[in-house]
């Protein structure tokens, strides 16, 4: 004890003498699963934290690798933030039974939920596998809904502002400018959505549940039966009647969704092929929330104002 | 009448309650926006609703957050049940001397190889425990069950450690640890059959695990484990004998050296944003029954490579490839032989080697093509048995996966045993999963 008193004493003294005041807080290593929540971190974590997302803005979060390289940043974060609602069951429990990493337990501070506190939609009264890849929680698609976006960074503030108190302040201050952005910026968007309220569209999978009630579209189809389940011929001609008598006439799709099926079905009903991707990244010049969402308000009132 | 209902009430309570629960009137009119056109009026209401709720949550108002639904698989452990059933035929009407793992379709027509019932969670904040048993259906249609894994695995232990317990799967390079229901071919590469026997290496026992601190995946393993059975068939097992062809010797454990010491190492890179590169060494040193002192040792290479599309739907389009390469070294003593007592066979050093290559492509979302080529071979000893003699396979096949739950496979095997001849065999394989989705393993 007297040796390490001493020690300690010695390694202060050390360091006054270096000229080196107290050392640059190491900032907190941030890591989400999908590039969207990436995002929310940024916008609350600003230049407190570093962020690093596992899956790329490209691919489908239901399957992402649980690389060796996942297992190394998981390892290393101060701070994991997860879709939740089985989004990454898939790959991330695999990963996280070896990274070894007490900081995002289940239940750390360091662990975020990015469905907690979400109303979800469509969870299933039953769990049957006959219906596709329902998840048992609900849809996990939430994030577009900047409502719900909110409430996420509000978790992501909150498990901030605990880990990191001397930034607490910065955190809450984010926090409150990115709401307000939110709240700002969707009225644009509903002012420019409003025209077409009630408007019927098609996606690919049930990806845009959240993004149509919140701007009152109305999904009349999705390309795959269920969900996870690729699009069969007896299906596909049932969302072109569908949308041949609903009139729907965008499609929207993801980067790593079957455009060519898309493309099938639009030259028959006459319909536009949109590409909406959810993540920031995914196209460019879309790194941030607002970015994304600008993006997938305005392709989709462009689309939409031009009758087929 | 739930969306009349709802839709009267809220228009009752008025703005505050209506503030306080916005999303459950969402979720209303997402169900109105499909149901009946006969609703449009309906809708109307619920959409002005639905507008003040809007405006009320944008000036600021935070929805309460409703309570969590329960997980599906089970509160505290999830429980999965896999299914793998085999039909095809060989040109050997003796499949079993044909397909030596245990998970191998063994007869012509129909098999049941692997029947798993597994079990996982969190035991404590500081354990995880899984279990795997599985159930087997012989040729002569019995039914066999076997504790395959039943091990615990530290989750907070400093030093980024963390120790494994129980029986398992021996962490000996790539394909080893892994079920049959994650093999990428209906059959037990050769190399790793004659190595480690037809159930793979695994005993009782212990691992550690160090996750060294590099910027790349490094981990150092050492396995610690009981030398003995069935399921270490290069050591101390009771079917030494169809290896070096002597009566086997009871030998008692005398020490540390008297068990299993299984050291690897594993590294990972990723070599551009879409390509990882995964290697490991690894070997087993051990004690084996051909005589009172005499040891085994088992050194083996492996690397994986894989490409995945930046746009992968499902995972898919990918490439990879898996390869794996072993050599034993087998010390056989001065022994009686087990057929014939009169017989001695010489004091001799027993050396086999072998390697398998695989490449898969996932063409598609849900199918994959692949090809493995296996090549086994055995240094001349006194005794002469065709597990140690020289032997080549080919084996392309096709999968599909109707889902991440299922799987059709088909594979045609061509087969070259030294002394034999050839021989050709075509099996279908299908799998079903049920309970807690698998989570994939990279």
């Amino acid at each position: 004890m007297h040796t390490f008193g001493t020690f300690k004493l010695a390694a202060t003294a050390l360091l006054a003498l270096s000229g080196i005041g107290a050392p640059a807080p190491r900032k907190l290593n941030v890591v989400a699963t999908t590039p969207d929540l990436a995002a929310l971190a940024r916008e609350i974590g600003g230049e407190a934290i570093t962020v690093t997302a596992l899956a790329k803005p490209t691919e489908d979060p239901h399957f992402v690798d649980p690389k060796p390289s996942h297992l190394i940043t998981l390892n290393r974060a101060d701070v994991l933030i997860e879709g939740g609602a089985e989004l990454e069951l898939g790959w991330l429990p695999p990963l996280l039974d070896n990274a070894r990493n007490a900081k995002i337990a289940a239940g750390a501070p360091g662990r975020i939920v990015a469905s907690q506190g979400i109303h979800m939609l469509e969870v299933p009264a039953t769990f049957d596998r006959s219906k596709g890849d329902v998840h048992s929680m609900g849809n996990p698609h939430f994030v577009v809904d900047p409502l719900d976006a909110k409430i996420v960074a509000t978790g992501i503030a909150d498990h901030l502002a605990q880990i990191d108190p001397a930034n607490a302040a910065a955190f809450r201050a984010n926090l409150k400018r990115f709401s307000t952005t939110v709240d700002q910026k969707l009225a644009e968007w509903q002012k420019l959505l409003e025209p077409y309220r009630g408007t019927k569209i098609v996606t690919y999978h049930k990806d845009f549940v959240y993004f149509a009630a919140r701007f009152n579209l109305e999904i009349v189809e999705e390309l795959e039966p269920k969900p996870g389940i690729a699009p069969s011929p007896a299906h596909l001609a049932k969302v072109i009647s569908t949308m041949q008598a609903t009139k729907a006439h965008v499609i929207l799709v993801q980067p790593y969704q079957n455009r060519k099926t898309a493309e099938t079905v639009a030259r028959q009903t006459g319909a536009t092929v949109l590409d909406m991707p959810q993540q920031p990244g995914a196209i460019p010049n879309t790194p941030t929330y607002f970015d994304v969402m600008d993006h997938l308000v305005r392709a989709l009132a462009g689309a939409l104002e031009t009758k087929p | 009448m739930r969306t009349l209902l709802t839709a009267v009430l809220l228009a009752l309570l008025g703005t505050t309650a209506a503030a306080q629960r916005p999303d459950s009137t969402r979720t209303d009119s997402l169900r109105q926006g499909r149901g009946p056109r006969g609703l449009d009026s309906l809708a109307a209401v619920i959409r002005s609703l639905q507008a003040r709720i809007d405006s009320l949550a944008a000036a600021g108002q935070q929805p309460q957050a409703p309570p969590q639904p329960a997980r599906t698989s089970g509160a505290y452990m999830n429980i999965g049940f896999d299914g793998l059933a085999d039909f095809g035929w060989s040109t050997e009407p003796n499949v079993g001397s044909l397909q030596l793992g245990d998970h191998d379709p063994v007869v012509r027509g129909f098999t049941i190889p692997n029947i798993e019932l597994s079990l996982d969670g969190a035991v404590d904040p500081y354990f995880r425990g899984f279990a795997n048993i599985v159930y087997k259906i012989d040729p002569s249609g019995e039914t066999g069950l076997e504790l395959e894994e039943a091990y615990f695995l530290t989750t907070s232990l400093k030093w980024n450690l963390q120790l494994r317990g129980g029986q398992f799967f021996t962490e000996f390079g790539r394909q080893n640890p892994q079920h049959p229901h994650s093999w990428s071919f209906v059959d037990q590469p050769l190399v790793l059959n004659r190595m480690f026997g037809p159930d793979g290496l695994r005993s009782q026992g212990a691992r550690l695990s160090w996750l060294v601190p590099t910027k790349w995946y490094t981990e150092a393993m050492v396995s610690v484990l009981n030398s003995a059975g069935g399921t270490t068939s290069s050591f101390r097992s009771d079917e030494s004998a169809e290896i070096h062809g002597g009566t086997p010797v009871t030998r008692s454990v005398d020490g540390l050296t008297d068990l299993l010491i299984v050291p690897r190492l594993a590294a990972s890179l990723d070599l551009t944003a879409t390509q990882t590169l995964l290697f490991g060494a690894s070997a087993a040193f051990g004690p084996n029954n051909s005589g009172p002192g005499t040891r085994t040792q088992i050194y083996g290479a492996d690397v994986y490579w894989k490409w995945k599309s930046p746009r992968a739907a499902a995972g898919f389009p990918f490439v990879s490839w898996q390869t794996e390469a072993l050599f034993r070294r087998y010390d056989a003593a001065q022994r009686a032989s087990a057929e014939d007592p009169g017989v001695t066979l010489p004091e001799e050093q027993l050396r086999d080697r072998g390697v398998y290559s695989q490449l898969l492509w996932g063409i598609k979302p849900r199918i994959v093509a692949g090809l493995r080529g296996d090549y086994v071979s055995g240094s001349p000893a006194a005794f002469d048995t065709e597990l140690r003699a020289e032997r080549y396979r080919v084996s392309p096949n096709l999968t599909w996966y109707p889902t991440e739950f299922s799987k059709l496979r088909l594979q045609y095997n061509y087969d070259n045993r030294k002394g034999v001849g050839s021989d050709h065999s075509l099996w279908l394989q299908f799998e079903f999963i049920l309970g807690a989705h698998a989570a994939h393993k990279f």
